[in-house]
């Protein structure tokens, strides 16, 4: 017999050693996230995809499933803990949607949308951040990094080259570049890498692709990040 | 008659672009001056706030006048509104956050391409600059946020119909943008 986790009253399949999220996903029910990518190994940094499983709260991308859990995902409480957690990442970095080519395409930006952020809610943190443009191809922002890991783990999972790592604590905590000048130019990085395109918002780009679809037809311009269309206004809170 | 709701406007750090995209309210300009009217406002001429239902602010805070406005339109508006990218966070003028003030001032006045006299300007008419751009929450309590670069004239038009009806703003999901 399958065995199953409940979540928000619908019960969801799931095979012994899935997460939450994996579960969840393989059923087509959306938990917001921005540090999971499926078929990589879970993160559990942005905190995002907190739910409720049996009354505590935990990430949905790390916590196994386990037969019989009861998992809220869509209430109004944990949507509005998630839309405090992307208000934070908003301010501790600098995100000018409106000056970034990623804008319509950046997962962070759809999730706000998601989550109905209108606001950034705390003061801005405006951290000076460098842009390391030294590599022919691929450009790095840095104002624009939420540490979410993932190009760290393109490039050891997948890519098998180590090019990026995550240095420093709390506020501190930035990208670093394996390279021995520490800048992406000297590093081995190249445009066929899964680490050159799995950044969730504008902090990776492949350079000279700006505006090849304008803004008003980009991904999440015609698609809500959780998949449903845009037209028909539906409820994102239980 | 109902008596008409009174509505200020200002443009503080910002380019005019907001107000721009209220006039795209085309048509239903119209409609809505049968229901509201203007206190300061580009549109009127008045140069100070006075007692007003609702005010709406585009623009971050950039110098010492933008904070004395804004603190006006608070204490005279009972509804403050955030209108705009650069009034929610800062926007394009806090890009120069991470440039200390005096190498902006020295770049676009002293040292920049083509300058004839290049000199700070220092008249005492002119309001001192603040050392970074912040954001209007940041300053005084704002009650409802308008997000886009410029809201769309429909995010108007939502908004303040809303409110003229009494009913609670709610924007759309499609009228939720940032850029």
């Amino acid at each position: 017999m399958t065995k199953c986790i409940n979540i928000d009253g619908v019960n969801v399949p799931f095979e012994e050693g899935q997460t939450i999220m994996q579960a969840a996903e393989n059923a087509g029910v959306y938990i917001p996230h921005l540090c999971h990518h499926a078929g990589y190994a879970p993160h559990g940094s942005c905190k995002l995809c907190s739910v409720r499983v049996n009354g505590r709260v935990c990430t949905a991308c790390t916590f196994p499933a386990a037969e019989g859990q009861s998992v809220i995902n869509n209430s109004r409480e944990l949507q509005a803990d998630r839309r405090r957690l992307t208000q934070m990442l908003f301010v501790e970095g600098n995100h000018n949607c409106p000056s970034c080519e990623k804008s319509g395409d950046c997962r962070l930006q759809a999730v706000a949308y998601y989550l109905r952020m209108e606001d950034d809610h705390f003061p801005l943190f405006y951290p000076p951040r460098p842009l390391d443009s030294s590599h022919p191809d691929i450009l790095i922002e840095h104002n624009r990094c939420i540490v979410c890991s993932l190009c760290v783990r393109a490039s050891r999972d997948i890519d098998g080259k180590n090019v990026f790592a995550v240095s420093g604590r709390g506020a501190h905590k930035h990208l670093i570049v394996n390279s021995p000048s520490g800048r992406l130019g000297d590093s081995d990085i190249s445009t066929d890498d899964a680490a050159a395109h799995i950044c969730p918002t504008g902090a990776i780009l492949i350079k000279g692709q700006a505006f090849h679809r304008p803004i008003g037809q980009r991904l999440y311009d015609l698609e809500r990040i959780d998949g449903s269309p845009h037209a028909g206004e539906a409820s994102h809170e239980a | 008659m109902k008596p008409k709701v009174r509505v200020a406007t200002t443009s503080l750090a910002g380019c005019f672009g907001c107000h721009m995209s209220f006039l795209d309210l085309d048509e239903r300009l119209l409609a809505l001056a049968e229901a509201v009217e203007f206190d300061r406002s580009p549109l009127t001429d008045i140069e100070h706030c006075g007692v007003c239902d609702i005010g709406l602010i585009e623009g971050g805070v950039c110098n010492s006048e933008n904070v004395h406005v804004l603190r006006e339109f608070r204490r005279q508006c009972k509804i403050l509104v955030a209108v705009g990218a650069c009034a929610i966070n800062g926007g394009l003028p806090s890009m120069r956050n991470a440039i200390p003030l005096e190498d902006c001032l020295l770049e676009v006045y002293r040292d920049g391409v083509g300058l004839a006299n290049a000199m700070i300007p220092s008249d005492v008419e002119l309001p001192l600059l603040l050392d970074q751009v912040r954001p209007l929450h940041e300053i005084v309590k704002i009650d409802y946020f308008l997000p886009g670069c410029p809201p769309s004239a429909d995010v108007f038009w939502s908004f303040l119909s809303a409110l003229l009806e009494g009913r609670e703003p709610e924007l759309p999901y499609e009228l939720l943008r940032f850029d």
